[in-house]
């Protein structure tokens, strides 16, 4: 048994019964505001954080719980976030879109497309004055490739060196939008030659080419040659967010049908089957413990209390 | 004590600060004197104009152990990083539940009467006053630019300073020594008895100016300078307009949702203040336009001492 790779298997099982979970508790009403689901997408954070350690830090969106789990915070932690009790990460003040764990490098989720662009490269800043070999990554969306935030992120980056690797998950729709409404290619790591820097493609849905192909970029940074644009091209299974009941699906049936069918999860265990590295019933075994893990979870989350009132106004300022 | 002037009271105070603490780090697009040629080219950045991914990386680096400074120059140029000033800088700490500090401080220069027109004049601090979470520190001497700044630095959260471009020339005293002055103490410039006139960066030394005139027919103005508008040292504020009855506010902001506004909001909703006044408190600002280029224009547009006289007078009436 390779422990590499079952590890990746069980970060991606427990990124999508997580969020499969937040769905259902969100639809059940005990959880509040807006869950925006990684399903589908898990392979691309779960194989670029396998390269890294907490020492190195991450930005990452308004769909981030996957980064969370991948980076190292305990669900645990993050389902009492999610249900708004003060044994949260954020203490139940930020929910869904704002979890954070600065202890293993997660410097937060961000509910502006864009917004985690300029934290991360001043993390890659600090990085680089450290001077200790680590550096940053920056998880966004494609439709974050057309903000003005991407472009001046990448061009600083660029011009300074700086030890970051840019994360772009092309899950080809902005909300709803699709790439060809946002952008004039649909290969948005293009962008990087006009910054000097390389712009590297990989399948987003093949969890070993996402670690192998962002391995080279992350030792680049280490190095000190500076930033890369990795684009991940995957695809989210659901709609880009729900709050009390599921928004109704626009994109065609057979898209969806057809990126199903590349399951990351799946192609994952094909393979390690096919390698004997694993067989259908540890499969199963692992998604029994997984499921046990967030039922764990749920009840921490629910044993937690919620946030005192008088509370309100505490950590506002350090 | 030396006199030296509020821009190099300004420049002191951030030299002082990185000698002081080498995690302390400034970038910008440009800089008075050499200061590479004493801290390096690592802990002074010139940048690309890119005032959005350079108000994030403030944040960034600060919450990696670094203290950075972020020059955004002008404070016009900041309005291109709303984003990172309103959705993260200010809430950054708070939603994230307290896990970091954040201490970066944003400077820019402010106000306008230098004749540079709409966008390159304007006093927007109140913008950022009701944005919860940044700090604002507008000094109006040279000494308490020195102080406030260090103070800015040293603190663990994201502050803004507004520095006024008239003041920029303006000299004065200041301490030779490890100069600070804590943020949220309002400061009595000059005592007096008939009324408080609070000021706000260059009237402050418009409303002294005024106070020492109106002396001699013997009405005794008291100047109070806020110094930093958040944290807000009400309580100075009061307790004077509990002594004169009587408030007068002066801004270069208009006045609307304005720092003159809710420093009159916060004196009269406290009961015991509001029973001590003896006329209703005035606001002396800027007129509700963009700051036009031809001097007769911008005159009129932004209060003066004749403004200031003419409030006080109103209130004592």
């Amino acid at each position: 048994m390779n422990i590499d790779h079952i590890t990746l298997l069980h970060k991606m099982m427990l990124i999508r019964e997580f969020d499969e979970l937040a769905l259902k508790l969100r639809g059940s009403g005990k959880i509040y505001g807006t869950v925006h689901p990684y399903v589908g997408q898990e392979a691309v954070a779960v194989g670029i954080c396998a390269n890294l350690t907490n020492a190195d830090r991450v930005t990452s969106t308004h769909r981030g719980h996957g980064h969370c789990i991948a980076k190292g915070a305990d669900v645990k932690r993050m389902m009492a976030e999610l249900f708004g009790r003060v044994d949260g990460y954020c203490k139940g003040k930020g929910g869904s879109m704002h979890i954070a764990d600065f202890a293993v490098g997660m410097l937060g989720a961000n509910g502006i497309v864009g917004g985690g662009l300029p934290l991360a490269t001043g993390a890659a800043l600090a990085a680089q004055l450290d001077g200790k070999g680590n550096i940053a990554v920056c998880f966004f969306g494609d439709g974050a490739v057309a903000e003005g935030e991407f472009h001046e992120a990448l061009n600083i980056s660029a011009v300074w060196r700086l030890p970051i690797v840019f994360v772009c998950e092309n899950n080809h729709y902005a909300a709803n939008n699709a790439v060809a409404i946002q952008h004039f290619t649909a290969d948005l790591a293009v962008h990087a030659s006009a910054y000097g820097i390389p712009g590297v493609a990989v399948d987003g849905n093949d969890v070993l080419a996402v670690r192998e192909t962002s391995r080279g970029a992350i030792e680049r940074a280490r190095r000190g040659e500076g930033p890369t644009l990795l684009e991940c091209k995957t695809y989210r299974w659901y709609f880009h967010a729900m709050r009390a009941t599921p928004p109704p699906e626009t994109r065609p049936a057979d898209e969806i049908a057809a990126w199903k069918a590349r399951d990351p999860i799946a192609k994952l265990i094909t393979e390690l089957i096919s390698r004997r590295e694993l067989t259908e019933s540890e499969v199963g075994t692992m998604l029994r413990e997984v499921r046990t893990q967030l039922d764990e979870a749920v009840a921490f989350a629910e044993a937690s209390p919620f946030p005192d009132p008088k509370d309100v106004l505490v950590d506002m300022y350090g | 004590m030396r006199e030296i002037t509020f821009a190099q009271a300004l420049d002191e105070a951030v030299a002082e600060e990185m000698r002081r603490d080498e995690r302390v780090i400034t970038v910008g697009t440009d800089f008075t004197g050499n200061p590479q040629k004493e801290f390096g080219e690592k802990r002074v950045r010139f940048t690309p104009i890119s005032e959005s991914v350079l108000t994030g990386m403030g944040l960034g680096a600060a919450a990696c152990g670094y203290r950075p400074i972020v020059n955004w120059r002008m404070v016009t140029f900041c309005f291109v990083a709303m984003d990172q000033i309103v959705n993260q800088a200010s809430k950054i700490r708070y939603m994230f539940g307290g896990q970091a500090d954040f201490p970066v401080t944003y400077r820019c220069t402010t106000g306008g009467g230098m004749g540079l027109a709409a966008q390159h004049s304007q006093s927007p601090y109140s913008m950022w006053m009701h944005v919860a979470g940044l700090k604002i520190i507008l000094p109006s001497s040279p000494s308490d630019a020195k102080g406030l700044l260090k103070s800015a630095i040293r603190d663990n959260n994201p502050v803004v300073s507004f520095e006024c471009s008239r003041l920029n020339a303006v000299t004065g005293a200041v301490p030779d020594s490890d100069h600070v002055v804590p943020l949220g103490v309002a400061e009595v410039k000059r005592s007096g008895k008939d009324v408080t006139v609070v000021g706000l960066a260059f009237y402050v030394q418009e409303a002294l100016a005024v106070a020492d005139a109106l002396a001699k027919e013997n009405i005794c103005v008291e100047v109070i300078d806020p110094r930093t508008l958040v944290p807000l040292d009400v309580e100075t504020i009061r307790a004077s307009v509990r002594k004169t009855g009587r408030l007068v506010i002066v801004d270069e902001a208009p006045p609307m949702c304005s720092a003159a506004s809710e420093i009159a909001a916060m004196v009269v909703e406290d009961a015991a203040t509001f029973k001590a006044l003896k006329a209703a408190p005035q606001r002396v600002c800027a007129a509700p336009v963009p700051v036009p280029y031809s001097p007769t224009l911008e005159q009129a547009a932004l209060p003066d001492r004749a403004a200031i006289v003419a409030a006080i007078r109103r209130v004592l009436q």
